[in-house]
């Protein structure tokens, strides 16, 4: 697969060491050249600096030939805007945003992206791990000596 | 007519002014506190301060009832997103969206804002109108206490006059052609029955008064390049 990432965050580049690993063909995207460093030091992909609203950037990110686009950037507005540049512009077929705004995230959803709420899974994984049986051995309290 | 501006910068800001001085209801979205404070001074208590993206702020400006949304900040994707939101969860009949980089204005269309006023397109096209598209060259201004000129004029493709004798145009008075240069860089004295072809360079005589018409004849009807 050929995948672009917008925004070298933790997210985007976590995610793109993964895709890598698996043999997939990465191009990241980040405003900030600095953003770079957080790829793993093996990182096999391409890394291009601008904003991933620019069709321009997009164009040069190599937007006409990627099969997947995943927008993680810090900035809501910027995802989407490019998410759906990605998906009505270019027509790639595997579009992800991240979106934290929960009417948003069902709003953009509703219009045919795929959204991902961090905050929500966050929470969710929260939730469930608290509510999970406790082990038996972790539930012994620490002994105050 | 219930207005709401996101934005509360140059654009939004005399945009307001309109709009109020027009009678019209306004609220502006602002995020910037200090920008809030000033227009609120100018204004009076029509300035929401707040994320114009926010259903909450949006809900609280009453976007169900607006019947022109209008997003003016310098950020192409804040329009984008605002836009959107007042469209499809306020229902907002009129959503019109600020472009700051021209390139955008097909997307945003393509998503279904229903607006778009691309201020840099707004002022391209004023100066595209303002300079001819087959410039009048100047090329002497003769000294003789009258105000003639020799100019030169190129016929440009799809012209009325091309395919025309020369009797037959009806040049401005005063203004006479005194060359034309065939393509190729063939000078040729014009007779009455000379016929024009695309391309040719008319070498006039004319005033300041009658240039512009004499560009005019020559050029109307041509595709502009």
């Amino acid at each position: 697969m050929n995948a672009i990432i917008m925004g070298c965050s933790r997210t985007g580049s976590i995610l793109a060491g993964l895709l890598a690993s698996e043999g997939h063909q990465v191009t990241v995207l980040d405003m900030n050249p600095n953003a770079f460093r957080l790829l793993p030091p093996d990182f096999g992909g391409v890394v291009v600096v601008g904003n991933g609203i620019d069709e321009d950037v997009l164009r040069r990110a190599g937007i006409e030939q990627a099969d997947a686009f995943a927008a993680v950037t810090q900035n809501e507005n910027q995802n989407i805007m490019a998410a759906q540049i990605a998906r009505h512009r270019f027509n790639v077929q595997r579009v992800v945003c991240r979106i934290h705004d929960p009417s948003r995230e069902q709003l953009y959803e509703s219009l045919g992206l795929r959204t991902i709420n961090p905050a929500r899974v966050g929470a969710q994984l929260v939730h469930e791990a608290l509510l999970r049986e406790p082990a038996t051995a972790q539930a012994e309290p620490p002994r105050s000596g | 007519m219930y207005n709401i501006i996101v934005g509360g910068g140059k654009v939004g800001y005399f945009l307001a002014r309109g709009l109020l001085d027009q009678g019209h209801e306004v609220l502006i979205v602002e995020r910037d506190p200090a920008k809030c404070e000033m227009l609120t001074e100018e204004f009076g208590s029509v300035v929401l301060q707040g994320d114009g993206c926010e259903t909450a702020v949006l809900d609280e400006a009453g976007a169900a009832r607006a019947e022109n949304f209008i997003s003016v900040t310098g950020d192409d994707e804040v329009n984008l997103v605002a836009c959107q939101v007042a469209k499809h969860l306020f229902h907002v009949p009129r959503a019109i969206a600020r472009i700051n980089n021209p390139k955008n204005e097909p997307i945003f269309l393509k998503i279904g804002i229903d607006f778009t006023v691309s201020s840099t397109n707004v002022i391209l096209e004023h100066i595209e109108e303002e300079l001819p598209a087959y410039p009048l060259v100047h090329l002497l201004r003769l000294l003789d206490g009258t105000a003639y000129g020799i100019v030169e004029v190129k016929v440009p493709l799809g012209a009325q006059v091309v395919g025309r004798r020369l009797r037959d145009l009806r040049l401005p008075h005063p203004s006479q052609v005194l060359l034309i240069v065939k393509r190729g860089g063939m000078p040729t004295v014009p007779a009455p029955d000379t016929m024009l072809e695309a391309d040719d360079d008319l070498v006039a005589l004319t005033s300041p008064e009658t240039a512009e018409q004499l560009r005019a004849v020559l050029t109307d009807g041509a595709t502009r390049s």
